[in-house]
């Protein structure tokens, strides 16, 4: 990259990170596009998801767009994070803080040991056994076992969060702990991707096999990669159960998992932005889709064209198979040059490895 | 005992809707390398298509149960073929794009299902007979189970008469064999698949219709909740293996039934998804599945 263009590449990341911490002083009234005025409590909620869904998605690139690993249960995760920390934040003896940080404790153990066992199988082998990690999850919280609270979930006792963290007139912190843990975890994960473990990671996507024969330790750089993506999205649930004030069943549901997949490739797989911006349009458009077709005079049309765009799911995943079928790179490689995994094979991070093994003693 | 006779042939009529399901996944994944999510949605679009024909004709009779039950098997068919034609084929040979194409067509064609129908189940009126039960060894099995393991019984005999006795089902043998001998063969492979995934397509409409006339109505989510099983079969039954997936879907639908009786009511469902979990670290080939197919 040239270093002007380098400059420019900065200069849009400062302007949309103080645009971003600005939002909730501006009065603006942006149509029909948002639910009021920009700061109101409504708007707010709605970003905060938003921003809290790009986090996650990025979470999910580290282990599916960098590594190459399909994880069809990311969410478990992010519902382990989201539940223990209200079950923990709700046991009189804890607290808040100290239940956020047994939560962090909790979703890291269950990253390691999960991941452990479901990397002993590669491939679609996997993707079933994160599958059937979240379903499993899915079943209990649904039973209502651990005191999960079933169908209707959960919430925090009242007194439980900080004072700043509720009620209606706080939703602008709300809104800002969500800003902050997105560039938290974009700022992570940016960090780890550039390490030399990070082109490892990349190298065993493009070519386990080759990374396997030039001595790397895959299983390893696989664990090291799918502990962290997972404990990251642990991190974005404990952050989702403030914004919602508790956990509800929703995000261990196999579809919630499948709805992050949907965002990464949707946005971009195997660049950080490509998934934040996958993360971002998906929750608006979901949340947002059907509110809009009412406005726009939608209700007037034949059936046909009606029935359709109030589904937000339905144009969601029709949109993502189009994308599939014509813009493999995903969004981001539409909007650059230098798309995601269009990368192809190779391009500098072989050369990584050959490295390591120069530098390696040799047996 | 006749307690335990009860829940074991009703757990036969559960294993046949797995079966049903799981066999067609089973017969794509062997020879196409193709997971595909959208199996689930095409069973549940079949079983509208048997609700509204039902709908149509108005009276529940044993012939309108037939004609919806057609209906349903040739709406599953007719979908399998326009996706495999317009996406999966397109798709060739990049099994991950295909695998997430099927899952957006899940997603898709469930939210078109409620948006049309509405998410609230709408009730089948299916014939007085279906309703009753039989006496079996002293306990009263529900006729609906019966007809269930009839019909798994019919789909097992049939796939493996139509493996080992056509030519379409040895090139089927061949490949899930081994696919790059027979196309170096010179077999054009991609019909086989089309063929294969349009097989499914109608294993999937007959379960379609079957799950309709078992749960005695139609829901959005019919096909999605019975996908995670079928998966589950697949797994432990082995990766493109039909016997397998025989063996693994009653078995699999014993231990859920049993543990649902005397356990805890959905204690079963954890069961089996542990003992998918197992078969997976233990025995990642599954039950009948070769070994390394897994990769």
């Amino acid at each position: 990259m040239s270093g002007s263009r380098r400059f420019i590449g900065l200069l849009l990341v400062a302007v949309a990170v103080v645009v971003a911490l600005l939002v909730p002083v501006l009065n603006l009234t942006l149509g029909g596009l948002l639910p009021g005025p920009l700061n109101s409590p409504g708007s707010l909620n709605l970003l905060a998801l938003m921003l809290l869904a790009g986090a996650t998605a990025i979470s999910l690139d580290l282990v599916f767009g960098y590594t190459g690993l399909l994880s069809l249960g990311h969410g478990v995760h992010f519902g382990v994070g989201c539940y223990s920390a209200v079950l923990f934040a709700n046991t009189a003896s804890i607290g808040f803080g100290a239940g956020v940080l047994l939560a962090m404790l909790t979703t890291l153990v269950i990253a390691f040991v999960g991941n452990a066992c479901a990397l002993k199988l590669t491939g679609f082998g996997f993707a079933m056994a994160s599958l059937a990690l979240v379903q499993l999850l899915a079943i209990f919280v649904e039973r209502g076992y651990w005191g999960s609270g079933g169908e209707v979930g959960l919430t925090y006792d009242s007194g439980v969060l900080p004072g700043n963290f509720t009620g209606l007139a706080n939703s602008r912190n709300i809104y800002w702990l969500a800003a902050g843990t997105l560039m938290l975890i974009y700022v992570l994960a940016r960090l780890a991707v550039a390490t030399e473990a990070g082109s490892v990671w990349q190298a065993i996507r493009d070519n386990p096999l080759r990374a396997q024969v030039l001595g790397v330790p895959v299983y390893g750089y696989r664990l090291a990669a799918a502990t962290f993506g997972s404990f990251l999205a642990g991190v974005c649930g404990i952050a989702y159960s403030v914004v919602m004030s508790g956990a509800n069943p929703g995000v261990v549901a196999l579809t919630y998992s499948l709805g992050l997949i949907l965002m990464v490739v949707l946005g971009g797989r195997g660049l950080l932005w490509g998934a934040m911006l996958g993360g971002l349009l998906y929750t608006y458009l979901d949340l947002r889709l059907a509110a809009l077709s009412t406005l726009s005079g939608v209700e007037d049309l034949p059936g046909v064209l009606r029935i359709p765009l109030t589904q937000p799911q339905f144009i969601l995943g029709a949109v993502f198979v189009l994308v599939i079928l014509f813009l493999p790179g995903g969004l981001a490689s539409a909007l650059s040059r230098r798309g995601g995994s269009k990368n192809g094979p190779g391009s500098g991070r072989t050369a990584v490895l050959v490295n390591r093994l120069r530098k390696a003693p040799s047996p | 005992m006749n307690d335990l006779i009860l829940i074991s042939v009703s757990a036969l009529g559960l294993a046949s809707l797995y079966f049903v399901l799981a066999s067609g996944l089973s017969l794509i994944f062997g020879l196409m390398r193709v997971l595909s999510f959208a199996h689930g949605c095409f069973l549940t679009v079949s079983a509208y298509a048997a609700w509204v024909v039902m709908q149509a004709i108005g009276t529940a009779s044993t012939a309108g149960l037939f004609v919806g039950a057609v209906a349903a098997t040739a709406t599953g068919a007719v979908i399998a073929l326009i996706t495999e034609l317009l996406v999966i084929r397109p798709l060739a040979g990049r099994e991950l794009e295909q695998l997430l194409a099927t899952v957006g067509i899940s997603i898709a064609t469930v939210a078109l299902l409620s948006g049309i129908w509405g998410s609230d189940q709408h009730l089948l009126e299916v014939p007085e007979w279906l309703r009753s039960t039989t006496a079996v060894l002293g306990a009263e099995i529900p006729n609906v189970r019966l007809v269930l393991i009839a019909a798994a019984v019919l789909v097992l005999i049939a796939i493996e008469l139509l493996l080992s006795r056509t030519r379409y089902g040895l090139i089927i043998r061949a490949g899930v064999e081994n696919r790059e001998m027979v196309t170096a063969l010179g077999i054009d492979v991609r019909r086989s698949f089309t063929l294969v995934f349009t097989l499914g397509g109608v294993l999937a409409g007959l379960g379609g219709a079957l799950t309709a006339v078992f749960y005695r109505g139609v829901t959005p989510y019919l096909g999605d909740d019975l996908l995670i099983f079928a998966f589950i079969v697949l797994i432990v039954g082995g990766l493109g293996s039909i016997r397998g997936a025989a063996i693994a879907a009653v078995g699999l639908a014993m231990a859920q039934s049993l543990t649902d009786f005397y356990v805890d009511m959905g204690a079963g469902e954890i069961v089996i998804v542990a003992l998918m979990l197992l078969t997976l670290l233990i025995r990642p080939q599954g039950i009948l599945g070769q070994k390394g197919r897994l990769v």
